[in-house]
This record gives C-alpha cells, sequence and structure tokens, in this order.
C-alpha cells in the first residue's frame, strides 16, 4: 500500500518538471530556476518568522499606543483604585484606577471556572472512560461546532435568555451580572476543557488501564487514583486554556455582565471586566487623549496576563510530551 | 450461602460494580445537563427567531437602522472581510507551517516559534483590536477601512493556519519526500510536486476553519473598520461589490451586536433572527471543513 501511493506521488511530480530536470544533472539546470527556488524559500523563511514578528508587533504597538500615559500615570492608584473617571468634569478631576476592572475580570473568570472546570472534566471522564466509540465521536463534533459558536452570540444568549431567567430565579434586579456573565463564559470554555481533557485522557497508555483493573480497582479508582495523575498535566493544560479564554473573551462579557464599575459583593452584581472597559469606551475616547493611552496601557494588562496563562499551559504541556518520550 | 457458591459476586465485586455503575451515572448526568443547556439555549435562539426568519431577511438590504429589510449588506460586508482576510493569512500560514516542518532545524529556534504560534492563538480579541487600530488604522494610514479589518483579522488567524498546515504537513510520511530526494529532486521541488499535493485537503480543512473564526469575530472589527450602517445599492451586480477596499463596511458580528444594545424598540424577533443568521453561516462554514476532514480521511491513501 505505502509503495505504491508513495511512487504515484513521485511520479507526479516527475512528469510536472520532466522537462526541467530529467536526463540532465541536477548541475545543469537554469540560473534562473534556481533563483526562483531560493526566493520562495526565502519567503518561507520569512513567513517561518512571522507570528514572532506578529507577537513583537502587537505588544510594540500597544506599548507605542500607551507610551506618552506611562511616565505621568499614578501606577499606585492604577493597581488599587476603584475610581475609573476617565471623562473629566469641572470639580471631578480624571482618575484611572483600574482595581475594580481587574476583579471584575478575576471574579467573572472565578465563576466561569467555578462552572466549567468540575462539569468539563465530568464530561471529558465520560466520553473517554464509559461513552462508545460512537458517541464520543458524536460529541466531539458537536464540541468542536459549539467551539465555533461566535462569542457575541454567546453574549447575546446571556442578554436575552440567560439574564432573565437568572433574574427570575435570584430576584436581581438586572438579568446582566456577575452571574450571568460567569455562567456563559464557563459554557463557553467548556468545549475547549472537554476537548482537551479528553485527548489527555485517552493519551494514557491502555497497559495503565489494565494494571488497574488487573489489581482489582473499581472503574472510578481508576480515574481517580491512576488516570487523573497519569494526565494530570493535559488537565492542567486544559483548565489553562480554558482560563485564558475566559480572561480574553470579550463581547459575551460586554453584552451579559452589566456595565458597573464596582467591586462586586454578592454574585449577582453587574460588575465590569478589563476586555469590556476596552470594548465599550475606546469608541468614545478621542485619538490620542490620555483616556485613550490608558485603554492601551489596560490592553497591556491583558496582553501579559494572557500571556503568562498560555505560555504556562504550552510549557505544561510539552512538560507531559517529555516525560511521555522517556518512559 | 455466598461461600458455597463460588461462581456468585463477591461482595467487593458487587460494591466495585455499584461504584463504577455511579461514576458512570453522574459523569453521564453532567455531559447531558451540559449538552441538555447548550441546546436549550440555542433551541430558545431558533424558537424566538422563527416569526422573522425568510428568505427575503437574507436578500433585502436593512433600512430604518434594522428594524425593517433584511441583512445583505452585513452579511456581504462579512464575506468580503473574510475572503480578503483569508487572501492575506493563507499564504503566510502555509508558508510558516512549511518552514516549521520543513526547512527549520530542531532546537531552540522551532521551539520559540512554537511558543509564539500558541501565544498568538491566545491573544484576546480586543486586544487584536488595539494592534489592529494603532498598526493598520494609524500607523498604516490605512483608516477604517475594510482593508485595515480584514488585516486585523488576518493576523489573529495565522496561529489557526499555522498550526492546521502544520498537522496536515506532518501526516505526509517522510517514505514519500525520501523517494523524492533520490531522485533528485531538490527541497522547493520535493515540496511543490510532493509534500504540497498530498497534505492539500489538510490544509484546506484548516483555512476553513479560519474562515468560520473570522464571520463570527466582533471585537477586533470594532474600531478598524466596521459601521453600523452604510447604504449600499440594491441594484443586482453592484449589490455584491458594494464596498471598496478604503471604505468602512458593515458586518454581521457588528450587526448583531448594534442592534441588541444600542437601537431602541428593536424587534426582538429580528435580533434574534440575526443572531440566527450569523450561527448559520458560521455553523454552515464549519460542516464543510469537518465533513472534507471526514472524507480526507476515509480516503487517504497511506
Amino acid at each position: 500500500m505505502m509503495p505504491a501511493s508513495a511512487r504515484a506521488g513521485v511520479t507526479r511530480g516527475q512528469t510536472r518538471s520532466g522537462r526541467a530536470t530529467s536526463l540532465r544533472s541536477p548541475r545543469a539546470k537554469s540560473r534562473g530556476l534556481r533563483l526562483g527556488e531560493r526566493l520562495i524559500e526565502g519567503f518561507i523563511v520569512l513567513c517561518g518568522w512571522s507570528s514572532i514578528l506578529c507577537m513583537a508587533a502587537i505588544f510594540l504597538f500597544l506599548v507605542r499606543e500607551a507610551a506618552p500615559v506611562l511616565t505621568h500615570l499614578d501606577w499606585h492608584e492604577f493597581f488599587t483604585s476603584t475610581r475609573w473617571i476617565p471623562a473629566p468634569a469641572k470639580g471631578n478631576p480624571a482618575h484611572y484606577g483600574a482595581l475594580a476592572l481587574m476583579v471584575g475580570t478575576l471574579t467573572t473568570t472565578l465563576v466561569a471556572m467555578v462552572v466549567a472546570v468540575p462539569s468539563g472534566l465530568a464530561a471529558a471522564v465520560y466520553l473517554s472512560e464509559f461513552a462508545t466509540r460512537r458517541v464520543r465521536e458524536t460529541f466531539k463534533v458537536i464540541i468542536e461546532l459549539l467551539a465555533a459558536v461566535p462569542s457575541v452570540v454567546w453574549g447575546f444568549l446571556g442578554l436575552m435568555v440567560v439574564g432573565p431567567v437568572v433574574s427570575e430565579l435570584t430576584g436581581a434586579p438586572l438579568g446582566t451580572n456577575l452571574l450571568t456573565g460567569g455562567l456563559v463564559l464557563g459554557l463557553m470554555s467548556a468545549p475547549v476543557i472537554v476537548s482537551i481533557s479528553e485527548d489527555a485522557l485517552r493519551a494514557v497508555p491502555d497497559s495503565y488501564r489494565e494494571a488497574a483493573l488487573a489489581l482489582g480497582a473499581s472503574k472510578w479508582d481508576l480515574v481517580k487514583r491512576v488516570l487523573f495523575p497519569a494526565a494530570r498535566n493535559g488537565l492542567l493544560a486544559a483548565c489553562l486554556l480554558g482560563l485564558g479564554r475566559a480572561v480574553g473573551e470579550t463581547m459575551a462579557v460586554l453584552l451579559a455582565t452589566g456595565h458597573a464599575n464596582q467591586v462586586p459583593h454578592s454574585l449577582v452584581d453587574p460588575v465590569r471586566t478589563l476586555t469590556a472597559a476596552i470594548a465599550a469606551e475606546l469608541g468614545e475616547a478621542p485619538r490620542g487623549s490620555e483616556h485613550y493611552r490608558a485603554l492601551f496601557l489596560l490592553g497591556v494588562v491583558l496582553l501579559v496576563f494572557t500571556f503568562i496563562i498560555n505560555v504556562t499551559a504550552d510549557l505544561v504541556i510539552k512538560g507531559i510530551r517529555r516525560k511521555g518520550e522517556s518512559t | 450461602m455466598s461461600a458455597a457458591n463460588p461462581f456468585l459476586p463477591s461482595e467487593w465485586e458487587r460494591h466495585k460494580e455499584a461504584v463504577t455503575r455511579r461514576a458512570r451515572g453522574v459523569t453521564l448526568a453532567v455531559t447531558l445537563l451540559l449538552s441538555l443547556v447548550v441546546v436549550a439555549l440555542f433551541v430558545a435562539l431558533l424558537v424566538r427567531a422563527w416569526p422573522a426568519l425568510s428568505w427575503s431577511l437574507l436578500w433585502d438590504n436593512p433600512t430604518d437602522k434594522g428594524k425593517t429589510g433584511g441583512l445583505w449588506a452585513p452579511l456581504i460586508g462579512t464575506v468580503w472581510l473574510v475572503g480578503l482576510s483569508v487572501l492575506i493569512v493563507s499564504p503566510i500560514g502555509i508558508a510558516a507551517a512549511l518552514y516549521l516542518n520543513e526547512y527549520a532545524p530542531a532546537g531552540p529556534v522551532t521551539r520559540t516559534i512554537s511558543l509564539a504560534v500558541t501565544s498568538l492563538a491566545g491573544v484576546p480579541s480586543i486586544v487584536h483590536a488595539l494592534f489592529g487600530l494603532g498598526a493598520f488604522v494609524l500607523f498604516a494610514k490605512m483608516g477604517a477601512s475594510l482593508q485595515a479589518a480584514a488585516c486585523t483579522i488576518a493576523v489573529m488567524n495565522l496561529p489557526v493556519v499555522i498550526a492546521a498546515a502544520r498537522e496536515a504537513l506532518a501526516a505526509v510520511p517522510r517514505s514519500f519526500r525520501e523517494a523524492c530526494w533520490n531522485l533528485g529532486g531538490s527541497r522547493w521541488h520535493t515540496l511543490w510536486t510532493v509534500v504540497l499535493p498530498n497534505s492539500l485537503g489538510g490544509i484546506l480543512t484548516g483555512v476553513i476553519f479560519a474562515v468560520s473564526r473570522a464571520a463570527g469575530e466582533t471585537a477586533p472589527v470594532l474600531f478598524t473598520g466596521a459601521v453600523f450602517f452604510r447604504s449600499i445599492p440594491d441594484a443586482f451586480p453592484a449589490r455584491l461589490v458594494p464596498y471598496g477596499l478604503e471604505d468602512p463596511f458593515m458586518a454581521l458580528s457588528m450587526h448583531l451586536h448594534v442592534i441588541s444594545t444600542q437601537v431602541s424598540q428593536m424587534p426582538p424577533e429580528r435580533t434574534f433572527a440575526t443572531a440566527v443568521v450569523l450561527v448559520g453561516l458560521v455553523l454552515v462554514i464549519n460542516s464543510v471543513a469537518v465533513a472534507l476532514r471526514v472524507r480526507l480521511r476515509k480516503h487517504r491513501k497511506w
């Protein structure tokens, strides 16, 4: 099977280029052809570096736009005060305290993780250990489709469907609040968590399962004492990637968390996150104003947060891979 | 009694059975609960959108702030946005995957690039919006336009295309390449005539996933070129190319955002219908990719 198809692939190669290379030594190839190849390979190398270039450019341009405000910003206030007053009025000077926004991001993410991590892990365990092959394949496709649903639609569902239900059940005056936003974010992160943890569980060699079952372990003991420890890094990475998605999510929280720049005191208080603040205010902030620069600074903070989370997740995944190779 | 019959399950075995059943039940229940909630949400979406759904919704241009008319102008704007961004990102992403998979020496360089790809994939969409505003709209002086938004979306989709193309390239067996090298083919020659044709399907799948992601993005186009309203011609050929590269444009995702938050007295079934059209668009594109992948796996020759 393999040699035949390999031959087919190569024959195609020969016929297409036959005139240029056949019956002549490679050295006799025209100079132009070689120059063309050089150019193409140069382009490939350049593109190879594109992701590094993009990452660096994103960081540079964000810092560039935020730069003028960096020198005279009250950093202590930025990290410890909740007074975010970007449009100064008479007797009401501008303040840029981003604490409430950071707390908003943190709390919505926390609610989302409380929803998504246990349910995501349980679903992954079911799909990987109990479900039949057909059920598993079906769910994988559904999960993939779910992950593709645009965030603005999730936000819209939060605003119009989840919100009213939440306010009905809890008696909260507003449907758009911390709980609604967290629930929607949790539902959005769950597919990511299910999909990656299921992969991690299935990557555990069957010999581990057989050994545990042969020793008389129940299926639950197998999951708890063998699979979870063995797939620990993969599961952690899954949760971290879900976390990264929740922290960086914009449209869903913009629509579903309500807009209140405050530290929430209860689960049904409206909050505002870093992402929502940027999305909601950037349109109104005059270009080059202090407010505009401060929003870019929020972007830098957000970028640093998510960068740390994603790099950690990546290192954790690499960690498993190395361990897998050595054993 | 049970000691008399050695074939009856022992107490421990019965206990094990019960524990397993319970674990299975609990995880199944959670899985079903998650699915039920999601299904309920989308059923609610469809039910409440139902009265407003019709073919003319797709074909007519919006009038009176979207309260009447259809969704053609934002729909065609999204199509152009996605098409342009894919044209930009595909060559770069595929070439980057070629570099990573075929040229780059294994070592710190490749590791750094892979790390950059994963961290780029994790950059929040609103940060991409800020980047697009700073880099394309202001620095490159494109203004808030279709081209600036397409570039922003292209950067956002770069890691998606790279990851998918890399996977497709890695799936081509090494023996294919060796056969071509042994016949005197150069590196690029081998790639062009052997590796790329054999991985084309997988790469295409990745690009289609990128397309579906681009179609739903809202935050990155908010400040880089999408506007809430632009009147475009109703006449047939002209309505297909309503926006120039330097024009601001309407996009479906942005349209949904604005009509659901900023237009007062918007009939709710129309916002639901807009959401259904957006989800439908994304799911149709995605299903094409999934179907393509299933077909490829079935027809793979090696």
